[in-house]
């Protein structure tokens, strides 16, 4: 075959005969990993958004080397100190406590918050997607008419209703999130197993005699993964930012507690004195959410090009 | 058309049904005796056992929920603890509030969402295309309750040109104030749905424009202008509505966060003040009737496909 094509031409050298047949011998081999990666490091701003947040990982968790003070310690002489004052780069708030130290400090509990929140929901919601969508029947329409009714409410005012039941406290907020959440990947998974269940290796594996929770778990569940990874990316920056704003309304993490929704909240009564106190926490929720909005453009872009714009 | 919309409405019963079930369920779940909260934790165990006989408390719960929801179809939303009033009034009084806020947030959202995305599609990959991406990414990821106070600090605080919370001045009355007062709340709402609108219109008319009848609308000589808003934008508007009633939802939800920043007197800062004070008749009032808004609101947004596309009230 190669003697023909470098009789008409197309081959030129022995080498390129050499190189093509070793690649016809070694077809390259690549993981859903390795392919999300090769393509997502070309994308810089994925990649600024992945090291921002890695960033703010590392100096949350190594909060207790690198907060120069107790966040929780008062000194009501220091108080409201402006951004610049030595020894208090980021000033101080209304209680003389520093806000670099409460900042570093709050990156713990909204990460946590906003990460367990999606891992909540995503639990779930894969786990009712998989079983409805595979089962169908009046399982399927039973609960995709309780989705219905859950989609009907406005997200925050269903969180509200939840905390307002439960009672406002940290993990109440983040239960509330993360129950508002579920209706979402539902319906991510749920749409992935309806277009997967008729497909030719489904039927196979039924054919064959496969025990059905085995289909749905090395099937149905690892193919559904790619958008929901999507979605679960751009999920935790929307739930940083929805726990925070139930912080914010004092429904979520309680005073005295050093997180981003409660500075805000705290600062905006001194807005006047220290404009810098309710600007500083914003910000933090607004490049961390920006940050995971940027990886999980890039992440969309490199598990699934076609919907690349 | 007409059978089209009676049975959007028939529709629209089981899912106000199951909102207001799902609205009882969860308060009725929350911790607490009601007829403690009432009389207080000095009251003895008998005029307590009436009271809850009295409220139907002792009922099994299925009862008690239809009773209250007849009582609710009535027009009988109860009595707030904490304000010791009737319901209903109070909050109906209070949604007007919140209805302005949502209704200029909704305009400006779509006055300047609509036209942003038109222009990023037909100048795709220019400067400003460029830019309102970046514009759009920016307003996705900056939570709604720092925008509004990053609004007060610079237009209240440094400028001092726009009031800093509040409805209406103490000395001052009318529709100028009240728009003067309206400004920061509406664009602070309004951001996020802006861009989201953007984004939508922009990738629903990038794949309009790429259908054969806009290259035929071109070769016939159409000028570019009627292409655009004759056949683009009437074609790509279905999914732009959509996303305009969803976020107009969304706006009805936001809308509690801005009146706490703003201190509006709307139903959002009446909800929050209930729920700090377990005033639980008030809370489910309040929540029922933004619930139900949100279901209507969605209900008139499908009604709006058929008129912009006839084919779907025949399927």
């Amino acid at each position: 075959m190669n003697n023909e094509l470098e009789d008409v031409g197309l081959l030129d050298t022995a080498s390129e005969v050499e190189g093509l047949t070793e690649q016809v011998k070694t077809p390259v081999q690549q993981s859903l990993f390795q392919v999300t990666w090769r393509r997502l490091r070309k994308d810089k701003f994925a990649l600024l958004g992945a090291f921002w947040l890695i960033f703010v990982i590392l100096v949350s968790l190594l909060a207790p080397i690198l907060a120069p003070y107790d966040p929780l310690e008062i000194n009501l002489r220091l108080r409201l100190l402006s951004i610049g004052t030595p020894g208090h780069f980021l000033g101080t708030d209304d209680l003389g406590r520093d806000i670099l130290s409460r900042l570093i400090w709050g990156g713990q509990i909204s990460l946590l918050v906003g990460f367990s929140a999606v891992l909540l929901a995503m639990t779930a919601g894969t786990l009712i997607g998989l079983l409805t969508g595979f089962y169908g029947g009046w399982l399927d329409t039973i609960i995709m008419r309780l989705i219905d009714i859950l989609m009907a409410f406005p997200a925050i005012l269903l969180a509200l209703a939840l905390v307002a039941a439960l009672g406002p406290g940290l993990e109440h907020a983040m239960l509330a999130v993360a129950i508002v959440g579920i209706p979402y990947y539902t319906r991510i998974v749920r749409g992935s197993v309806l277009a997967l269940r008729e497909r030719e290796y489904i039927l196979a594996a039924h054919a064959l005699g496969s025990d059905k929770w085995h289909i749905i778990a090395t099937h149905l569940f690892p193919n559904s993964l790619p958008p929901l990874i999507i979605a679960a990316t751009l999920d935790v920056g929307w739930m940083i930012m929805f726990a925070a704003g139930l912080s914010f309304l004092g429904l979520g993490a309680q005073p005295p507690a050093a997180e981003w929704g409660i500075m805000l909240s705290e600062g905006h009564k001194f807005i006047r004195l220290a404009p810098h106190a309710s600007i500083v926490p914003g910000l933090a929720i607004f490049l961390v959410v920006l940050s995971l909005n940027l990886l999980g453009d890039g992440l969309r872009d490199a598990l699934d090009p076609h919907l690349r714009r | 058309m007409t059978g089209y919309i009676i049975r959007r409405i028939l529709a629209l019963i089981p899912v106000l049904l199951g909102v207001s079930f799902l609205v009882f369920l969860i308060l009725q779940l929350a911790p607490g005796d009601p007829a403690l909260i009432i009389l207080g934790p000095k009251a003895n165990a008998t005029s307590l056992a009436q009271l809850r006989h009295d409220l139907g408390l002792d009922q099994p719960f299925l009862i008690q929920y239809f009773r209250w929801l007849w009582r609710v179809l009535q027009g009988d939303w109860g009595r707030s603890i904490q304000l010791k009033r009737e319901v209903l009034p109070l909050i109906l009084t209070r949604f007007q509030a919140s209805a302005y806020l949502t209704l200029f947030g909704a305009l400006l959202a779509i006055l300047f969402g609509i036209p942003a995305g038109i222009i990023s599609a037909t100048h795709q990959y220019s400067l400003w295309d460029r830019v309102s991406m970046v514009g759009i990414l920016i307003g996705f990821s900056m939570p709604v309750f720092w925008l509004g106070i990053l609004l007060q600090i610079f237009f209240s605080i440094y400028l001092g040109i726009l009031p800093v919370s509040g409805m209406q001045s103490p000395n001052q009355q009318g529709f100028p104030d009240l728009l003067r007062h309206l400004v920061l709340p509406s664009i602070a709402l309004a951001t996020g749905a802006a861009v989201i609108i953007a984004r939508m219109t922009r990738s629903s008319m990038l794949e309009v424009m790429q259908q054969d009848y806009i290259r035929t609308a071109r070769a016939k000589g159409q000028i570019e202008r009627l292409v655009i808003y004759q056949h683009a934008l009437r074609n790509a508007l279905i999914p732009i509505v959509t996303v305009v009633g969803l976020q107009v939802g969304y706006l009805l939800g936001g809308d509690i966060l801005v009146e706490i920043v703003f201190s509006w007197p709307g139903i959002g800062l009446l909800m929050m003040n209930g729920i700090m004070a377990r005033d639980f008749p008030l809370v489910q009032g309040a929540i029922l009737l933004v619930a139900s808004s949100y279901v209507v609101i969605n209900l008139i947004v499908d009604i709006l496909y058929s008129y912009l596309d006839p084919r779907i009230h025949y399927q």
